[in-house]
């Protein structure tokens, strides 16, 4: 069972990672970054119940990942609407603040 | 006892103090220049004629002491000054000169705005011809040879405005150099082939005396000798390294009186005699040196016979006399050489003085614009008569007796040589009346507007002081008193006495000057009857045998096109990679320079590939 989870969240990082680093729009990279997260918590369940040692600290670091990642999102999304009310666009091409 | 001989260091320290004080002073002191100068190297004088006469009454013992200069695991330099006959006689060779040189460039260097830096640089050569005279090992005596020939060079280029002084001084410190590059080689090899590796003059002197040239194998001696004897050749102005002592005379002509006359081109003929064990001690280097000797006798003054130029032809007569000497130490003959370089040294000092005396009178070096001077310039005249009748070898002048001590050893050891002797005389005397009656007897050529005076007395009395000299100078060492060859010696060497050398040295002598006053003081034999009748011949003599020609053709173009191809590389191979490396950096900064764009996503795309690197790096090299 463990390779097809394990297969499963590397394919479901592979399409975060994708749409993180091409995607024009600040909001898909942002969903794209919780969809590396969840493929990040995908392995942790499948190796928590499949694993060599099987334990629930797996499953409970999971759920801590989720909170964190809730989190992570709300403050992401609120620097996301500062940043298109500075700037009018949720365009990642124009936000280049980090060269100065 | 041998109080003034233990003291003998310190005569080098006097024109060494002149000079640093000259130095010290700048320009502006022109008078207190000048006597420094001159009092610098008269304390030197007084020194070394104390140090001769000490010597002169008994047999005195030679006398060394040094120093520990640096150790070389086994091996110690030492600093230190050997005192002996020859050296005590050079002293003295080198001091008078340099005394009265001193004395005359205050009246020729007088209105020279530079005349400080010229006793400056008079003192430093002074200082390094004594150090080189005083030196008891090789390395020492080589510093002090270099430093002469950095004083020639200096003083060739005195007056560096001009380019072709420039160009002498340079010539003058190359061609020598080449010489200096096969001594420093033969210094090496006797240091690495020494017992203990001494280089001190007395070791060399035991090693390689008679009997004892064991520890040393007659080829490795032989080959020391000859790379020695490059050194001399450099330096003495011997053919084929001659080119560059014509062209000094681009100098102040003080200057050519003390360095390309009298001092420091004897400096090769006092090293064959400092290291003549070692040559004596090899057949072929003896042979070598006395054919290279005698070639460079009657080959300059062939050449001296069609120059133009006052100076170029009292050069071209150096460079033949000191054939001679090289020549006679060549033949065995110490005695003769040291003698010939001891009266050469005065009369030659005496003719180049002189010579400046007539150039400071009429501004020109040109022999066929002047005539008729000897109305006008008594003293100059008669010391330039006497001067002329020493190096043609008339008795009683002391050229007669040096000449004829070598001619008489040529004629016991090596008659071929004695012939080549004989016409090498023959032509001293032909150019020597040349170029006096062409110069003082006959019409003035010069322009109107020259007046002609003789010189003042600051420069007179030194040409009386040498003329003096040059008529005695002989006397030491005559046919039936060989007391120079013994005191010199220490009686190792036979004399030779000849009449019959003596009488065709005074015939040959006597025709010489006899055509001479035919030709160019009398008119009764056409001038121009050689370059009329065989007109390459004079054009050969006057051209000095192209051998300047030759040179640039043979050795300057090779090694300029050398250079040329050196630099190509240097340009286009090491300049065009250097040039490369720097455009690749600069093409790499601007290409990382573009992954800075500020763009979150490019970096996390730039991190990302950089940890699939990384991974595959690890993982590659677990499969390596």
């Amino acid at each position: 069972m463990l390779p097809s989870y394990l297969t499963m969240a590397a394919i479901l990082f592979c399409i975060g990672l994708y749409g993180a680093l091409v995607k024009r729009n600040a909001i898909i990279v942002l969903l794209s970054i919780e969809l590396m997260l969840n493929a990040v918590n995908l392995n942790l369940v499948a190796f928590s119940k499949y694993g060599v040692v099987p334990s629930l600290t797996g499953q409970v670091f999971a759920l801590f990942t989720i909170t964190v990642a809730a989190a992570e999102a709300a403050v992401g999304v609120a620097v996301l609407i500062a940043l298109f009310r500075a700037r009018g666009t949720v365009n990642m091409d124009e936000f280049d603040e980090m060269r100065r | 006892m041998d109080h003034f001989t233990q003291t003998a260091w310190l005569i080098p320290l006097f024109p060494l103090a002149a000079f640093l004080l000259l130095t010290a002073l700048g320009r502006s002191y022109r008078k207190a220049g000048v006597l420094i100068g001159s009092i610098g190297s008269l304390a030197a004088l007084v020194m070394s004629l104390l140090v001769l006469f000490e010597r002169l009454g008994s047999d005195a013992v030679d006398y060394s002491n040094s120093f520990k200069w640096i150790d070389f695991g086994d091996v110690t330099f030492r600093i230190g000054f050997e005192v002996t006959n020859l050296n005590a006689l050079m002293l003295v060779i080198v001091t008078v000169v340099s005394f009265l040189v001193n004395v005359y460039s205050a009246g020729y260097m007088k209105k020279d705005e530079r005349i400080t830096v010229f006793y400056g640089y008079v003192a430093l050569f002074t200082f390094a011809m004594l150090g080189l005279v005083l030196s008891d090992n090789m390395l020492i005596f080589y510093i002090f040879w270099e430093l002469v020939g950095v004083c020639s060079f200096l003083l060739v280029g005195f007056w560096y405005a001009k380019p072709a002084a420039r160009a002498a001084a340079k010539k003058a410190f190359i061609v020598t150099r080449i010489g200096d590059a096969g001594l420093l080689l033969g210094i090496i090899v006797l240091f690495w082939y020494m017992p203990g590796h001494a280089l001190d003059f007395s070791n060399i002197h035991n090693v390689f005396n008679e009997g004892q040239s064991g520890a040393i194998t007659m080829s490795i001696t032989t080959s020391i000798a000859l790379l020695l004897f490059m050194g001399v050749i450099g330096k003495s102005g011997q053919f084929p390294l001659h080119v560059w002592l014509p062209d000094a005379m681009e100098g102040p002509t003080p200057i050519s009186a003390l360095i390309h006359a009298a001092t420091m081109v004897a400096a090769g003929v006092f090293l064959l005699a400092r290291t003549f064990d070692i040559f004596e001690a090899s057949a072929a280097a003896m042979h070598t040196v006395a054919y290279f000797g005698g070639f460079t006798a009657i080959f300059a003054a062939t050449v001296a016979i069609a120059q133009k130029d006052i100076k170029r032809i009292l050069a071209y007569s150096t460079i033949s006399q000191l054939g001679y000497m090289v020549m006679a130490m060549g033949l065995g003959s110490m005695t003769g050489g040291i003698f010939h370089l001891f009266t050469h040294a005065f009369f030659k000092a005496l003719l180049f003085l002189a010579a400046g005396s007539v150039i400071h009178a009429v501004h020109t070096q040109n022999i066929h614009e002047m005539g008729g001077l000897s109305s006008k310039m008594r003293v100059t005249t008669w010391t330039f008569a006497i001067g002329t009748l020493s190096l043609s070898g008339i008795p009683p002048f002391s050229g007669f007796w040096s000449k004829d001590t070598i001619l008489a050893t040529a004629l016991d050891e090596n008659p071929f040589l004695f012939a080549v002797g004989l016409a090498a005389a023959f032509c001293t005397a032909l150019y020597m009346s040349r170029l006096f009656f062409i110069v003082f007897t006959g019409k003035s050529r010069l322009p109107h507007s020259v007046e002609v005076k003789e010189s003042s007395k600051v420069m007179t009395i030194p040409l009386l002081v040498l003329a003096v000299i040059s008529i005695g100078a002989g006397f030491v060492e005559t046919p039936w008193n060989g007391w120079l060859g013994r005191w010199l010696t220490g009686g190792a060497e036979e004399a030779h006495a000849s009449g019959a050398a003596i009488v065709a040295s005074i015939a040959v002598g006597v025709l010489g000057i006899y055509i001479g006053w035919l030709m160019y003081g009398k008119s009764s034999i056409e001038r121009g009857v050689t370059s009329a009748r065989m007109p390459w011949v004079a054009n050969v003599l006057e051209k000095q045998y192209y051998m300047n020609e030759f040179y640039a053709v043979a050795i300057v173009k090779p090694v300029r096109g050398l250079g040329k191809g050196l630099n190509a590389i240097d340009e286009y191979v090491i300049g065009v990679a250097v040039r490369f490396i720097g455009l690749a950096a600069g093409a790499g900064s601007r290409m990382l320079n573009r992954l800075n764009n500020g763009q979150t996503q490019t970096y996390g795309l730039t991190a990302m590939i950089g940890l699939v690197v990384i991974i595959v790096a690890i993982v590659g090299r677990r499969f390596w």
